[in-house]
């Protein structure tokens, strides 16, 4: 089995991929998968999901599971 | 209750009235329509906007748009609520959102249509890129305002 990692607008960019698909051997959080699968710094302002909720970034991660990151949403001024 | 994510360009006026004929069971039952309307400005933080590109995250924003849906019809007593949200290449004057909410009496009706609008913008995953003379560049959060 084996973790769905997304990457969405300017983190997708960054990383240079929108979707791949890494082992579980190892991962243990959301903070593993971005180690394992960006391969460049964490930036600062950095959203994360886990099966389309949003989650922490020490949050667990368990095999089959979709981890998607990316900035802040902007749905503009109020 | 009825979330729609749009790739295309649509009219929320034509699509409000189309739903609400479309609702027999609302025929009779309010006396409120709240409509909030959000359009694509040909400038945004200094730059003439020639285009936007509204990317996504598919699944998560409908599940989301749906979560504010429900939350918005347990809090206030209202009849039907109609989202209905673009994604992909916008150009100026283009609706980007289009919130509609439909109750017995206007302040459930305002109270659920502010709190779906504000929701959506803060909960729903999507980022703007805009297309300037100067090129394609993200749209960074707002800043938030106590």
């Amino acid at each position: 089995m084996s973790i769905t990692v997304r990457f969405f607008a300017s983190v997708r960019e960054r990383v240079g991929k929108q979707l791949e698909a890494i082992d579980c051997a190892g991962i243990n959080n959301v903070a593993d998968v971005w180690r394992q699968s960006a391969r460049v710094p964490m930036p600062d302002n950095l959203l994360a999901a886990i099966n389309m909720e949003y989650a922490r970034i020490d949050q667990p991660v368990r095999d089959g599971d979709e981890v998607a990151f990316f900035p802040p949403v902007t749905g503009g001024a109020p | 209750m009825t979330v729609r994510l749009l790739a295309e360009a649509f009219d929320p006026w034509r699509e409000i009235v189309r739903y609400q004929e479309e609702q027999p069971a609302l025929a009779g039952k309010f006396g409120a329509t709240t409509v909030f309307v959000g359009t694509l400005r040909d400038f945004n933080q200094g730059h003439a906007v020639q285009a936007m590109t509204l990317e996504h995250y598919a699944p998560m924003t409908g599940e989301h748009l749906e979560r504010v849906a429900r939350e918005a019809s347990e809090r206030w007593p209202i009849a039907d609520l109609l989202v209905i949200h673009r994604y992909g290449e916008l150009r100026p004057n283009d609706p980007i959102v289009c919130v509609a909410v439909w109750a017995e009496h206007r302040e459930a009706a305002f109270a659920a249509c502010r709190y779906l609008i504000d929701e959506l913008k803060t909960r729903a995953p999507f980022w703007k890129q805009e297309q300037t003379r100067q090129g394609r560049r993200w749209v960074a959060p707002e800043p938030k305002v106590k």
